[in-house]
């Protein structure tokens, strides 16, 4: 290997657990939490950046894990919608009815949990404007917004 | 699908990412925020041997003042600057483009000088840099060199780029006083890429008519067009709204797009000339409040 090569073995701490692994380069984020390390929760949806299922959260903020190489996360922390077991918002989005196949739901709850901590979640037309990144086929919006805007304002508790 | 196999390399310094793209060159691309290379790599429209992994490269992630105006290295994410008080304060052209970007996730971690390399003629931030009349800041292991905005970008994905330089930042300079900016697209869907976009920066004379003024439409060429017959109606006159549909007349004129699955051409020129009064209504409004 020449100058700038780096040694393959990527190290990342994924829902608190530190994961080590030696993966091709061309391997996304994606397909090794869900094919290496058996988090399917995370889903693949269209694997071009445009649907938003597989949003997870690295070092906090939402990334689209089909467009980011596994290899760019050494020294990262990947959270994921297992990482989020006992976010309020997974209460909520059942109680909402937020979802009807629920393939996209995943994604929508990391993106939300993340608007919410940004403090973006304040005013219905915010929590539309910066949840616009996920998509749901079903069109379940104003239940996933019902379900946002409960935990946002603290009204789950 | 996946990516074709590739030799991943993860300079540290801008010299070690520059030594590597003189050796791969053609062969190599950069991968900053990846969002718009990692779809092409997917779906293997783009089959490089080499990805020059550029985000571990220090001293390229934070935006700084220089003299005269703002520097934003290659490494800022679109969210940053978008969020950036001080950008917002001096470029408020910058996040009411970006806010149009895609989508915060995207937004996150595509960079500003990604999406200017990369060049889509679609695209938000050709068309606003093009306006600000920014400048590429170009190195290569032969050297730095600057390039005006409207030099670098050159047709549809394609820039004055030379297969062994990398796009090290993006200056531009300060609005002088007087000057109102504005920006309108029209995209089928929210976050989608524009069919047509207009940005707009005048700045106006003591007695309110137009000093200098830059109007630049994407969506209807292979790179950013300046509307230069719009400019020329605007220039030395007040923006009443009889200026304003003169140019609107003429920027629906001057521009020649062409028809696809997406919309038709003609639709395309009626958009250009309607988002370019819009634009032109915000600035005028605002100037005349000023």
């Amino acid at each position: 290997m020449g100058p700038g090569v780096r040694e393959p073995t990527t190290t990342v701490t994924v829902n608190g657990a530190r994961l080590v692994a030696n993966l091709d380069a061309r391997v996304t984020l994606l397909d090794a939490l869900r094919d290496r390390f058996g988090l399917t929760g995370t889903k693949k949806g269209c694997d071009q950046g445009t649907c938003g299922s597989c949003t997870v959260l690295v070092d906090g903020r939402r990334v689209l894990s089909c467009l980011t190489l596994f290899a760019q996360c050494d020294g990262r922390q990947v959270t994921t919608i297992e990482g989020l077991a006992d976010h309020p918002l997974r209460a909520a989005f059942i109680k909402h009815d937020a979802f009807q196949c629920g393939y996209c739901t995943p994604g929508q709850i990391v993106s939300a949990a993340a608007l919410i901590r940004e403090g973006r979640a304040g005013r219905d037309e915010d929590i539309r404007e910066y949840m616009s990144g996920n998509l749901c086929r079903c069109g379940a919006y104003p239940r996933i917004l019902a379900a946002i805007r409960e935990v946002a304002s603290g009204a789950h508790a | 699908m996946k990516p074709r196999p590739f030799t991943y390399l993860a300079p540290t310094s801008v010299d070690e990412a520059l030594a590597a793209l003189a050796e791969h060159s053609f062969d190599a691309k950069v991968l900053a925020g990846g969002q718009s290379l990692a779809p092409l790599l997917n779906f293997r429209m783009a089959s490089p041997e080499y990805l020059i992994d550029i985000n571990d490269v220090a001293g390229l992630d934070r935006v700084r003042r220089v003299d005269g105006g703002w520097h934003i290295p290659a490494l800022v994410r679109q969210r940053t600057v978008e969020r950036s008080p001080e950008l917002r304060a001096a470029f408020p052209l910058l996040p009411a483009a970006l806010e149009q970007v895609a989508h915060p996730q995207i937004r996150n971690r595509g960079t500003v000088c990604g999406s200017l390399a990369h060049a889509d003629p679609a695209a938000e931030l050709p068309t606003v840099m093009t306006a600000l009349d920014a400048t590429m800041r170009v190195a290569s292991v032969r050297g730095e060199r600057e390039v005006p905005a409207e030099e670098f970008f050159q047709f549809h994905f394609t820039t004055s780029l030379e297969d062994d330089e990398l796009l090290v930042g993006v200056t531009v300079d300060d609005l002088p006083p007087a000057t109102s900016t504005g920006f309108a697209e029209f995209a089928p869907r929210h976050g989608d890429f524009a069919l047509a976009a207009v940005a707009g920066v005048v700045t106006r004379a003591s007695d309110g008519a137009v000093g200098a003024v830059r109007l630049v439409a994407s969506g209807v060429a292979a790179r950013p067009q300046r509307l230069t017959a719009a400019e020329k109606v605007l220039l030395g006159q007040r923006p009443t709204p009889d200026v304003v549909g003169a140019a609107e007349r003429a920027a629906r004129g001057e521009v020649d797009p062409t028809g696809d699955i997406h919309a038709s051409a003609d639709y395309r020129r009626h958009l250009v000339g309607v988002l370019a009064r819009r634009v032109l209504t915000t600035i005028a409004e605002e100037g005349d409040h000023a």
